[in-house]
């Protein structure tokens, strides 16, 4: 069987700084990938590579049997949060729509077909209501999910989201991650899932890539996140915790300096 | 009088190109406004002053001298297609010594003050038969390549993130926008000149962004209301002896307050959100 995405030893470097060294990982038809860690450890950086954005210092990219470039019309992505100016003469279903044929060149009327899909995609995200709204006015959770609504409007075969929970409230948290999870079962859209708080799409995760500075480790979530792996991770003590179902991390040195991991061993969970 | 006058030649030389820089003004504006760039529209401009009095020094025709000065400025902007307050900074520095060297070159000129005037507060009515049809021409190339490149110009300016995961080049459309922006100043410039710009560029599409959230109709109504200023403002200039300038910006403004009026007594929003929890 082939892979939707296939990353062979990866490597990343700004500078000095060394994000990561040998990241391999394959990611197949319907699964649901979830990339977790502090702050600063490449990704962002890692779903831009996807996206053929930027060149990884080292390693191969493979997205749909060809370069992420050659892919990228394929790819939806759900950027990080970024507040729309409150004038933009842009209604929702418009920012929706430019997801579908925003990148060709020319003017174009919307066909019927065109028009069904904008809609069933706004609808899908629980948006319908507020399609007509200039996109400025609407709350930052609303926004949110036009942004889901834009990735999936053209029906992507492989799906990148940064953060994409954020601002939004529990009901649409469970409301978007049930329609992901719904694309990925039905149409067999692999998901990578970039988040810091892994807690509301538990369930769904298949498994977890946790970057950590200048480690990283890959595996379900039950090999992933225990205190054995992120501490040998961290390379410090970290308990990991189950309450009521949610996993709970202790101990993570989040302002920890990454100049000062030199070592770059891998933790295979 | 005002009949009179409304059948001589040079008044509808005048009011045909007020209607040509008009439409691609209000165009451009939109996506300038959108791009929150309304400040690199008075850099542009005034580098455009300061090739114009180059020209002026050197005896070349100013109007070439201005496109020139526009063009490698609205380039160098595009190019470096910064964001937010680090771009108003570099404008802001770039627009203060390019302003000096045009000071320079003013005094080095010998010729007729009045070029200068009319370069800084416009001369509609000295509009030649040869300068409306060079309008004209500049004109619908820059409309062809906003029609062109419409979507891409769209997405690029309201959604960056989402429109460079899409493949839209951004530095490209940056320095395209720019580009078109920087032909727009130099036509503008020819009939409100160089300080009256943002009259023609700026108010008339953020008065449209108010009045409408569909994209298209925002580029409509802005290209409606400079041509109403424009037009309205050289009619009023035959009645009444006061600079064509004045009244183009005098009915923009206007129309931007009533804009905002009317904006301000319109639904926040069709429907409220629950309160958010994080």
């Amino acid at each position: 069987m082939s892979y939707v995405v296939s990353v062979r030893e990866l490597a990343l470097r700004f500078g000095e700084r060394r994000l990561w060294d040998d990241l391999s990982f394959e990611l197949a038809a319907g699964e649901l990938l979830a990339v977790l860690g502090p702050n600063g450890t490449g990704k962002t950086s890692l779903l831009r590579i996807l996206l053929g954005l930027i060149e990884p210092s080292a390693g191969s990219v493979e997205v749909l049997g060809r370069s992420p470039r050659q892919s990228r019309a394929r790819i939806g992505y759900v950027p990080q949060q970024r507040i729309f100016d409150r004038d933009l003469a842009l209604r929702a279903r418009d920012l929706v729509r430019l997801g579908l044929d925003g990148h060709r060149w020319g003017v174009s009327l919307l066909t019927r077909d065109k028009r069904e899909q904008i809609e069933r995609a706004l609808t899908e995200v629980g948006a319908a209501e507020y399609a007509d709204a200039p996109i400025g006015r609407l709350s930052g959770g609303e926004q949110q999910r036009l942004r889901v609504a834009q990735a999936l409007v053209a029906e992507p075969a492989l799906l990148l989201a940064d953060e994409p929970l954020l601002s939004l409230d529990l009901s649409y948290q469970r409301i978007i991650t049930g329609l992901l999870d719904e694309r990925r079962r039905r149409f067999g859209t692999p998901i990578v899932f970039v988040t810091h708080d892994i807690n509301p799409i538990l369930p769904t995760v298949d498994r977890v890539l946790y970057l950590a500075p200048g480690r990283w480790a890959i595996g379900t979530p039950d090999e992933v996140l225990t205190s054995e792996t992120l501490s040998s991770l961290y390379e410090t003590e970290v308990d990991v915790l189950r309450v009521r179902g949610r996993v709970v991390v202790v101990g993570t040195p989040d302002d920890q300096d990454v100049h000062h991991v030199h070592e770059h061993g891998q933790v295979h969970a | 009088m005002f009949s009179q006058l409304l059948a001589q030649h040079f008044v509808h030389t005048a009011l045909l190109a007020g209607a040509v820089v008009a439409v691609v003004s209000g165009a451009i504006g939109v996506f300038v406004v959108t791009r929150g760039a309304s400040f690199a529209v008075h850099a542009i401009s005034e580098l455009g002053f300061t090739g114009a009095a180059g020209a002026l020094v050197i005896g070349v025709d100013p109007v070439l001298g201005m496109m020139s000065g526009s063009i490698v400025v609205g380039f160098v902007l595009g190019l470096l297609s910064l964001r937010g307050r680090e771009r108003d900074s570099a404008i802001g520095a770039v627009l203060a010594f390019g302003l000096g060297v045009g000071v320079l070159f003013l005094s080095l000129y010998q010729g007729y003050a009045t070029e200068a005037t009319n370069l800084l507060f416009g001369s509609i009515v000295g509009v030649s038969d040869s300068q409306l049809r060079n309008l004209a021409i500049v004109a619908s190339i820059v409309m062809v390549v906003i029609a062109l490149a419409y979507r891409p110009l769209v997405f690029s300016s309201v959604d960056p993130e989402g429109a460079e995961a899409r493949g839209v080049p951004l530095r490209t459309l940056s320095v395209l926008t720019f580009l078109l922006l920087a032909l727009a100043t130099a036509e503008a410039i020819q009939v409100v000149g160089v300080l009256l710009v943002l009259t023609l560029v700026i108010t008339p599409a953020a008065a449209a962004q108010r009045l409408t959230n569909r994209p298209e109709a925002a580029l409509l109504l802005s290209i409606g209301i400079a041509l109403v200023s424009t037009e309205g403002g050289i009619l009023l200039s035959l009645e009444k002896p006061w600079p064509t300038s004045f009244f183009i910006s005098a009915i923009s403004f206007a129309i931007y307050l009533i804009a905002r009026i009317v904006d301000v007594a319109r639904p926040r929003s069709t429907r409220m959100s629950a309160p958010q929890t994080v």
